[in-house]
Order: C-alpha cells, then sequence, then structure tokens
C-alpha cells in the first residue's frame, strides 16, 4: 500500500492546469492571485513527491524554497492590488491595470 | 502498485476544492475552498512521506498567506455588486478556450508521465533533521537567496502600501 509517485505527479499536473485555467478565465486580480498560489502549490507537491521517489531531502528544501517566494509574491501582489483599488478602481478588473501610476 | 487510501482521498479533495475556488463568485467562499484545497495537499505531504512540508503548509500557507488574503477581502469591502459583475464576467462562454488550453497542458504534462518509470520502493519518512541538515549544508547558499527575497518583498510591499490613502503621494 503506497503511493506511487507518478500519481502524486499526476495529481500535481491536475492542480497545475485547475490553476492555469482560474489564471486565463478569470478576470478579478485577487482569483489570478489565488490561482498563482495553486500553480505554486502544484509545484511544490512536483518536488516532494521526487524527494519521496529519491528518498532525498532536496525535494523539502526546494518546498521551502517556494514556500518564500509564495509569501513575498503574496505580499507584493496584495499590496499592488490595494494600491490599485485605494486608487479609486470600481473594480479589480485586471485589464485596467495599465493606468497605474507612481 | 495499489494507491493507498488517504492518499486517494486527500487527492480527490484537493482537485475537488481547487475546482471549486477557479469557479467561485465570492471572494470569501473561494478563500475558504483554498484553505481546504490546502489542508488536504498537506495531508498528501504526509502520506509522502514529508511530515516537515506539511506542518509548513499547514502553518505558513494555510495560516500566513491566506490570512494576508482574508485582510485584504475585508479591506476590498466586496458587495452584491461585485458578486454580480464577477458573475457575469465568468459566464460559461469564456471557459472554452480557457479550458482547452489546460487540458492540452494536463494532456502533454500526464503524457510525459506515462513513461515506466521503476518505482523507488516504499515510503521513507523525511524528518526535520535531514530537511535541517540539507538546508544547512549544501543548501546554505539558497537560505540566503530566500532571505534576500523575503526582505526584498518586505520593502516593495512597504514602499506600495505605504500611502494607501491616496494623499500626498511623493
Amino acid at each position: 500500500m503506497t503511493a506511487a509517485p507518478a500519481q502524486a505527479l499526476l495529481l500535481a499536473s491536475m492542480l497545475f492546469a485547475l490553476g492555469l485555467l482560474g489564471v486565463l478565465v478569470r478576470r478579478n486580480l485577487l482569483f489570478m492571485l489565488m490561482s498563482i498560489e495553486i500553480m505554486l502549490n502544484a509545484a511544490a507537491l512536483a518536488f516532494v513527491a521526487a524527494g519521496m521517489r529519491w528518498h532525498a531531502a532536496d525535494g523539502q528544501v526546494m518546498f521551502l524554497m517556494i514556500l518564500a517566494l509564495a509569501a513575498a509574491e503574496a505580499a507584493v501582489g496584495l499590496a499592488i492590488l490595494l494600491r490599485l483599488h485605494a486608487a479609486g478602481r470600481p473594480t479589480l478588473d485586471a485589464d485596467t491595470g495599465n493606468r497605474l501610476k507612481g | 502498485m495499489t494507491t493507498s487510501m488517504p492518499f486517494l482521498l486527500s487527492a480527490l479533495v484537493a482537485v475537488w476544492a481547487t475546482f471549486m475556488v477557479v469557479t467561485r463568485a465570492v471572494a470569501i467562499h473561494a478563500l475558504l475552498y483554498l484553505v481546504v484545497a490546502l489542508l488536504a495537499l498537506a495531508c498528501v505531504f504526509d502520506v509522502l512521506g514529508a511530515p516537515f512540508a506539511a506542518i509548513l503548509e499547514v502553518i505558513v500557507y494555510a495560516g500566513a498567506i491566506m490570512v494576508l488574503f482574508v485582510f485584504v477581502v475585508m479591506m476590498l469591502n466586496l458587495g452584491r455588486p461585485d458578486r454580480l459583475r464577477e458573475n457575469s464576467w465568468i459566464a460559461p462562454r469564456g471557459w472554452i478556450g480557457p479550458g482547452l488550453l489546460a487540458a492540452l497542458l494536463l494532456a502533454a504534462l500526464a503524457d510525459a508521465l506515462v513513461v515506466a518509470a521503476p518505482d523507488g520502493g516504499p515510503i521513507a519518512v523525511i524528518d526535520t533533521r535531514q530537511v535541517g541538515l540539507a538546508l544547512y549544508g549544501p543548501y546554505v547558499l539558497m537560505v540566503e537567496l530566500a532571505s534576500f527575497l523575503l526582505l526584498a518583498g518586505l520593502v516593495s510591499a512597504f514602499r506600495i502600501g505605504r500611502h494607501i490613502r491616496g494623499e500626498d503621494a511623493p
């Protein structure tokens, strides 16, 4: 009774495809950021699955790096989103981001 | 090669919750589903023999980053018009092209996975001690780089959010 690494990689692929679908479909910046978090999670799962396959700790080290990257990305992305909202923009439509000033 | 039941259940919950995240119209509902997906993914990590990654997934992702998202949703003060507009944005017509692209990507990735790789044997738990030894041994430069990245994220988030009220922006 084991979970083969191929199945974990298949799960990672499905999560990544769902995240890509979210980034492509949604126009709301908040949902796009959430979908990017999903895609980063899928990549982290692929690293952990590879570390499980080779019985090495390197996969979890890369998971930690992805964690730091996701934290920085969420902080900067949400700050930009709040800035867009505070500039009097009525919606969070990603297409209106080209009028950002300052 | 049989799949263990906890892995299968956690994977099903993760995929279903992620699908719900992508299709919700209300931001806070999507966030709650995202928390469910992250907890299910933490269970997957634990099944895969990575308890340290599972704990960090719960603490940092489901704890810290999701709380950041919840704060932003509270500050944005979304209401009923936003929900109606969001519903009009996710009309079924717009799903065809992106759905095809995502299905194509999934097919390509799954096709790359059918290569019969030899199984790695039973799962060995890689505990925190081994991760820490690898982290501060051969990967110590990457720890420094991660600290650089977090410092840069802190500074830029502070700079961007400094005059959030909109007055006297320099």
